[in-house]
């Protein structure tokens, strides 16, 4: 009897199913995964052997002669950031409050808000860079859309979640007493919410500078642009020069713009 | 002085000197003023041209006319490389799913005492969060050649400092008492790790698992761009051919895709929490 095991917890057998199939179909998901992914492990083991020695000790040898003109473009990176979650976060502000149910008091108005911002969401930014590529030709102004456009779709998903959530009693108070819509949107409504739009649209710019050393890729002005010419060239110690200067300005602006936001909220 | 104690004047500035409404508005006018002149600025040197942007959508006839028709030819193709993505995607994922449980737990303060260790494992973890996705995939195909095992090591990391750092901050926020009451009954570390932290964090770790492999059918798509496999390598191969209809195809089978992935993941993530 000094074996005997504490009382097992009863499971309902629909609980059971339920996970035995939940469990069943996550290993098909696998098995199908692995057996089916078009992988010459051999191939990739041996390119890794005489690769390595070529890649990852010029990484860590920065080429410093070419650090004027990387950081020269990561400045440019920056901009087109700026300029773009600037023009997204005033974008967002009308698309928020269309989205926003206690804005419209309209499900249908709301949801087509809500719509339009999840469709903005789904396009990776460099998806939307080569399309501004293909507009306005290959220059950092395509890719200033392509991050403004791309933000407005997160930013004004917060900036709704941010209305939603707002005192409305201070709107009543304010209806009850008269005022027109202009007067409540300026004295009771803006008030309440402008210090998190700012925090969010810090924190998107943040986002955009991430996202944005990669639009020169596809032509859009930037970083990218350098990042395009050292793989081209299999030029790693460029490459390893370009990183340096992306963490370093990353890191930097990630602090400063945590250090507004606590000042803010 | 009666006065000023009961009764300051309006304009006294030394009773409340950060309510001045005066100075809040100065304060207000120089920030703005300060973001204006980084617009002005900024939008020089990157030359913001509003003219190219009309002059671009006057000529949207000519674009649609590049992106119209949509060509279905490269609908097979697309579909299968697509797949390809969801792979790499759930590969990625899993992996790094599986390899943050330690690290998130050295990266967390209130399990983790050794300082330098929680420290060194953070400042790593910040320094792979800084990389852009595609700058990984361009070292990792750089190293395996172009193919998808290249982008799946790149997937891996870069989702890997994503995880670690908001589990490791999900750990930070645990109740602590259930542990500390299984150390004084004598549990050792994996006990108290096993009992005690993994039923309290179980749920927002599968949520975040779910949202990092949302995020990585997202970055799969883009690494590709750079040879590392999925639908975006068929999407930089059309796109530099200039097979403009083919490129429209692509990004609205991404599109769908995104969505359609977004909204399974956004429900079982609202049913498990």
């Amino acid at each position: 009897m000094a074996n005997e095991q504490p009382p097992k917890k009863h499971i309902p057998t629909e609980k059971k199913i339920k996970r035995v199939s939940i469990a069943a179909a996550v290993l098909v998901m696998y098995i199908w995964t692995f057996m089916s992914i078009d992988i010459d492990w051999k191939e990739a083991f041996n390119r890794f052997a005489s690769n390595y020695n070529v890649v990852v000790p010029q990484l860590f040898s920065p080429n410093w002669a070419r650090a004027g003109e990387v950081i020269e473009k990561m400045i440019e990176t920056v901009f087109i950031a700026y300029v773009g979650s600037l023009a997204a976060a005033i974008l967002a502000v009308p698309l928020g409050f269309l989205a926003a149910i206690n804005m419209t008091n309209n499900r249908f108005l709301s949801t087509v808000g809500k719509w339009i911002l999840s469709a903005v969401r789904a396009f990776p930014e460099i998806i939307l860079a080569i399309m501004f590529v293909v507009v306005v030709g290959p220059n950092p102004f395509a890719g200033i859309l392509a991050i403004a456009i791309g933000s407005t779709g997160m930013l004004g998903k917060l900036y709704a979640e941010v209305l939603e959530s707002i005192d409305m009693n201070v709107v009543e108070a304010m209806q009850a007493n008269g005022a027109n819509k202009i007067q409540i949107m300026f004295h009771g409504i803006i008030p309440q919410v402008i210090p998190e739009f700012l925090s969010y649209a810090i924190y998107r710019f943040e986002i955009d500078v991430r996202a944005s050393t990669i639009l020169g890729y596809v032509g859009a002005g930037g970083i990218g642009t350098m990042i395009f010419f050292a793989y081209s060239n299999r030029n790693w110690s460029d490459m390893g020069m370009i990183l340096l200067v992306i963490i370093v300005v990353v890191t930097l602006i990630d602090y400063g713009s945590t250090y507004i936001r606590k000042r803010i909220v | 002085m009666a006065n000023k104690i009961n009764k300051p004047g309006l304009n006294d500035d030394v009773y409340a000197p950060m309510l001045s409404p005066w100075r809040a508005k100065a304060k207000i006018s120089l920030v703005f003023f300060i973001i204006l002149f980084f617009l002005w600025y900024s939008s020089r040197t990157t030359g913001v041209d509003f003219g190219d942007l009309i002059m671009g959508f006057t000529n949207m006839g000519q674009i649609i006319d590049k992106l119209f028709p949509i060509n279905m030819d490269v609908l097979g193709p697309a579909f299968d490389r697509l797949i390809e993505t969801i792979h790499m995607a759930i590969i990625a994922s899993t992996f790094s799913t599986i390899i943050v449980i330690p690290v998130s737990l050295l990266a967390a303060n209130n399990i983790t005492q050794n300082w330098f260790i929680y420290n060194a494992t953070r400042l790593i973890m910040n320094i792979l969060r800084t990389i852009p996705d595609v700058v990984l995939a361009v070292i990792f195909v750089g190293i395996f050649g172009t193919g998808p095992i290249g982008g799946i090591v790149a997937l891996f990391i870069f989702s890997l400092g994503i995880l670690a750092k908001l589990i490791s901050e999900t750990v930070e926020a645990i109740d602590m008492q259930p542990i500390e009451a299984m150390r004084a009954s004598g549990a050792n570390t994996i006990q108290s790790i096993a009992y005690g932290v993994m039923p309290q964090v179980a749920p927002q770790f599968t949520s975040f698992a779910l949202y990092v492999f949302e995020i990585n059918i997202r970055a799969s798509v883009v690494i590709g761009l750079v040879g590392a496999g999925g639908i975006g390598q068929l999407l930089m191969s059309q796109f530099s051919f200039n097979n403009y209809g083919a490129v429209m195809t692509i990004i609205l089978v991404i599109f769908v895709v995104v969505v359609i992935i977004e909204y399974i993941s956004t429900k079982i993530r609202e049913a498990i929490i």
